[in-house]
């Protein structure tokens, strides 16, 4: 379209094509809907305007057949657009398994991007073309709103909670970034850039940023913490096991029970009270306060590269360990050292590839 | 002799009393619609005045006339007016007060006092609203959006949403009122079939007022609790969910949309009917399609979170109900357009609004249909996309809907004709500043422009320099009636009880009408717009539309 006065932003990711499709359906039937009504309103109203000949209208009540014609063909004609668009948005909510999990922090008024090596960056994101990246995000204040016009993608980012979107970008280049749910002062200069880049730049980009991967910050933040002083394999541990969580169907006190997604661990965290697993007493402390976003997301990084690995069946709701005595961990006990951290702990940075479930399949 | 001490009554409302508190503590129903349309006025330029400085602002990318603290003010400034303070009052309040009682054949509504009351609470809710924009402003938008509304703004959001709170009342009252006076105050005759279609769509928007409005109430009110006490509820840090106030938001908002709408659907088809000089084609249908939009409108508040993070599978189920409370909004149009068919059609301003109103509001209602396709909604969602897309149904439909009402009511309303010139060239500078504002901004959103920006990106410059120059056009539209319809007041022509030559009951009274509406009660023993029937009689000018009697047949 013209510079000068453009009518559809660039294009540049596989949902971009697909909604332009459906756009451009509804403006064309519209459009003709629109054409006929107003076509009948300038007919009609030329036609039967009051002349000589014309003084009196013709009385009409009514028409049940009309009625039923105009009231099930537009409820027919909408099913098209409700199936449509209910379609790529399914698809906009589902992301491949073998995206790229970049995960962001929105506050008043950037955003920041935490690539799963470690790298990141500020206000602005570089992407690989061909490659779907999915952004688990979350904010630090107040609602944002993660919007790419030239992606057709945008997902509010709430605070307490990671929401998730997806897209595979398919042209490189440089594509605007926008904060689409008001934020307060500043809000129409929260933007940024989406930099797609082709595969190798993208490879070579990423190595020049060289830093240590999400997961294996969380791990060292997980031993600072003390947490593997009770989350352990051992006789010893006072809380559940971690490795192999992810993902899994924990049972919980009240007999209910919910998926182990990044979310959950989040919540644990920050609220342990508030969802206790069946079979463990509430002894954890709460980190409220005492955690960045940041901070938290490399732990549920971290609990993610401990989790199953991709393609593994999920097995039963992980069976109760037998009760224990309860015992307060924090009373002047020190961690344990780290030697006695139990094996599967510590597979982050035994692995080339320190987030095996986020990268997927080391072929690409 | 005693005839002598006897005065004689007053002839119109308007000569029952001139002192200030005739008219400050009236219990006249008429009286009370005056009131409010000076007072709706005030705020529709009150709202106007926050828009054109912000469409100012928008001609340029780059924030140079105002801050963007004071952006963020005006928008919420232009629609917290615009809603509550015009909106939401406009027609029911105006024309409905004066007019509901006078087409089903009664002497006042059902609740005098509290009329007077529901004015009073407006005015105290007002009163606190624009206490707080004149002290600093509030910069939250009008949705109050949390944790940004408790947690963030250092704004007078508190006094705001207290005048809010307080003007719900106001509305429930008049909702209440509505609804007693069609259940119990219709003349001898007036069955429910043949109620005015304004009078129905009353009915439905009353129905909407008395059960959504508490639900804004308790939301606001947990706002306030949550800001002030820091009582946990829509703010994670304290506990609470954001999406919760979401959920309650819309659960008002969202029916509040048809209380703005179905009003103005009532005046166009009173319209239509008017200056097509025919029956409402399919009258049943159209009422009854009021009263689905009504309870269908409840169900519907989902369609605003679809990007929020709710769960898909309710996404699915908003989005389809989003696509059938279309349905009966295409029942009505499909059914004015009906009835021009085979009509002796008369195009006087009041027409041309409604001509305008149902071209208007097919683009913002299709228009409503992309955002109800889920995956377009994810894209166009806070855009100016939607921005344009509800103006089109409050302004271009509702407004326009008001201003075509107020034509064609004006004689009756206060005795004197306006100027037809005047009128219809006000008419066609509103539509075509009205396409000019809002077009361009389905465009520039569906390039990507976000709402409440008070910078842009350059790319959108062009379309919002048109958007601008269309308001400015749209300005000079709404300032033209001002001018003239006060001027009329005094200069006008002679009205007469019924210069349209229409069958309703309020033309069967004298313009204006007198204090108590009828001199004695009306009976009625027709449907309603029994114009003449060409088939019925050869020589127009004889014929008797009362003398006709039957039931409708729909």
């Amino acid at each position: 379209m013209s510079r000068w006065l453009p009518l559809m932003p660039p294009s540049a990711a596989t949902s971009a094509d697909r909604l332009d499709a459906l756009f451009l359906f509804l403006v064309a039937s519209s459009a003709l809907i629109t054409l006929v009504i107003f076509a009948c309103l300038i007919v009609f109203s030329v036609k039967y305007r009051r002349r000589p000949g014309n003084e009196v209208a013709r009385q009409i009540v009514g028409s049940w057949k009309l009625e039923t014609t105009w009231t099930l063909i537009p409820l027919g004609l909408s099913m098209i657009p409700f199936f449509w668009g209910a379609t790529l948005y399914f698809d906009l909510s589902s992301p491949p398994d073998n995206a790229l999990n970049v995960r962001v922090v929105a506050r008043q008024w950037m955003w920041k991007f935490e690539h799963p090596d470690g790298q990141s960056e500020i206000d602005e994101l570089h992407v690989p073309v061909g490659q779907p990246v999915r952004l688990t995000m979350i904010s630090q204040d107040v609602i944002h709103s993660f919007f790419v016009p030239a992606f057709r993608v945008k997902m509010d980012v709430l605070p307490g909670r990671y929401t998730t979107a997806w897209f595979q970008a398919t042209t490189a280049g440089r594509y605007r970034l926008e904060c689409a749910e008001f934020c307060g002062l500043d809000h129409s200069r929260m933007t940024g850039w989406i930099v797609v880049m082709e595969p190798a730049d993208f490879a070579n980009w990423l190595a020049t940023q060289g830093t240590q991967s999400l997961a294996s910050q969380g791990e060292r933040l997980f031993q600072q913490l003390g947490c593997n002083g009770c989350h352990r394999a051992d006789t010893l541990a006072r809380a559940p096991r971690l490795d192999g969580l992810y993902g899994q169907t924990v049972r919980l006190q009240d007999g209910s029970q919910v998926l182990a997604d990044d979310t959950y661990i989040r919540t644990s965290i920050i609220n342990p009270s508030g969802q206790v697993v069946d079979g463990w007493q509430p002894i954890m402390p709460t980190f409220q306060g005492q955690l960045s976003e940041e901070q938290l997301l490399t732990l549920v990084e971290y609990i993610r590269s401990i989790g199953p690995a991709p393609g593994a069946p999920a097995p039963e709701p992980r069976p109760s360990p037998p009760p224990r005595p309860p015992i307060d961990p924090y009373g002047g006990g020190t961690p344990i050292p780290s030697p006695l951290t139990p094996a599967p702990l510590l597979p982050a940075e035994q692995s080339p590839s320190p987030a095996p479930a986020i990268t997927g399949s080391p072929t690409r | 002799m005693s005839a002598v001490a006897i005065a004689p009554p007053p002839r119109t409302y308007v000569a029952n009393g001139a002192s200030i508190w005739s008219w400050l503590l009236t219990e006249d129903h008429k009286r009370i619609a005056i009131l409010y349309v000076i007072t709706i006025t005030l705020m529709f330029f009150i709202g106007g005045i926050a828009a054109t400085v912000m469409r100012v602002e928008l001609l340029t990318p780059e924030g140079d006339l105002v801050s963007s603290s004071a952006y963020n003010k005006l928008f919420t400034v232009h629609g917290v007016i615009m809603v509550w303070f015009f909106l939401i009052p406009s027609i029911p309040n105006t024309l409905g007060n004066f007019l509901i009682p006078i087409m089903i054949g009664a002497r006042d509504l059902a609740f005098p006092k509290l009329n007077l009351a529901s004015w009073y609470i407006y005015l105290f809710g007002a009163a606190f609203t624009l206490w707080a924009v004149l002290n600093g402003g509030v910069d939250t938008g009008w949705t109050f959006y949390t944790p940004y509304s408790t947690q963030s703004s250092t704004t007078h959001v508190v006094s705001t949403t207290l005048g809010i709170f307080i003007l719900g009342f106001s509305s429930i009252l008049t909702g209440l009122n509505f609804i007693v006076t069609i259940h119990t105050m219709r003349a001898p005759g007036m069955t429910w079939g043949r109620l005015p279609l304004f009078v129905w769509s009353h009915y439905a928007t009353s129905i909407i007022l008395v059960l959504a409005t508490p639900v804004l109430a308790i939301t606001l009110l947990l706002v306030a609790i949550e800001r002030v006490l820091r009582v946990g509820i829509f703010d994670p840090e304290l506990g609470g969910d954001p999406l919760l106030y979401q959920h309650m938001f819309w659960f008002y908002s969202h029916p509040a949309v048809y209380i703005m709408i179905l009003p103005g659907m009532g005046v166009v088809s009173e319209l239509i009917a008017a200056f097509a000089h025919k029956r409402v084609f399919g009258y049943s249908f159209v009422a009854a399609s009021s009263i689905a939009i009504a309870v269908l409108g409840f169900l519907v508040w989902g369609h605003h979170m679809f990007t929020a993070g709710m769960s898909v599978h309710a996404a699915l189920i908003f989005s389809l109900l989003s696509y059938l409370v279309a349905i009966p909004s295409a029942i009505k149009v499909f059914n004015w357009t009906a009835t021009l068919y085979g009509a002796s059609i008369t195009f006087d301003t009041p027409l041309l609004y409604a001509l305008g109103f149902i071209g208007l509001f097919v683009i913002g209602g299709l228009t409503g249909l992309f955002l109800a396709a889920l995956a377009v909604d994810v894209h166009v969602q806070d855009t100016y996309f939607v921005v344009a897309h509800f103006h089109y149904i409050m302004v271009g439909g509702m407004v326009t809907a008001y201003m075509g009402g107020l034509h064609y009511w004006w004689p009756k309303m206060t005795g004197r004709m306006y100027p037809e010139l005047w009128g219809k060239l006000a008419a066609l500078t509103i539509f075509l500043g009205f396409n000019l504002t809002f077009f361009p901004q389905y465009i520039v959103g569906y390039l990507g422009m976000p709402r409440r920006y008070h910078v842009y990106p350059p790319e959108y410059q062009v379309l919002n320099v048109l958007s601008t120059a269309g308001a400015s056009i749209l300005a000079v539209g709404y300032l033209l009636p001002l001018i003239y319809l006060l001027w009329s007041l005094r200069w006008g022509k002679e009205a007469g009880p019924n210069p349209w030559g229409a069958p309703g009951l309020e033309w069967q009274t004298s313009s204006p009408p007198p204090p108590h509406n009828f001199e004695t009660t009306p009976i009625v023993r027709e449907p309603p717009y029994m114009y003449p029937d060409r088939r019925v009689v050869g020589d127009p000018s004889a014929h008797r539309p009362q003398m006709r009697d039957g039931s409708h047949g729909g």
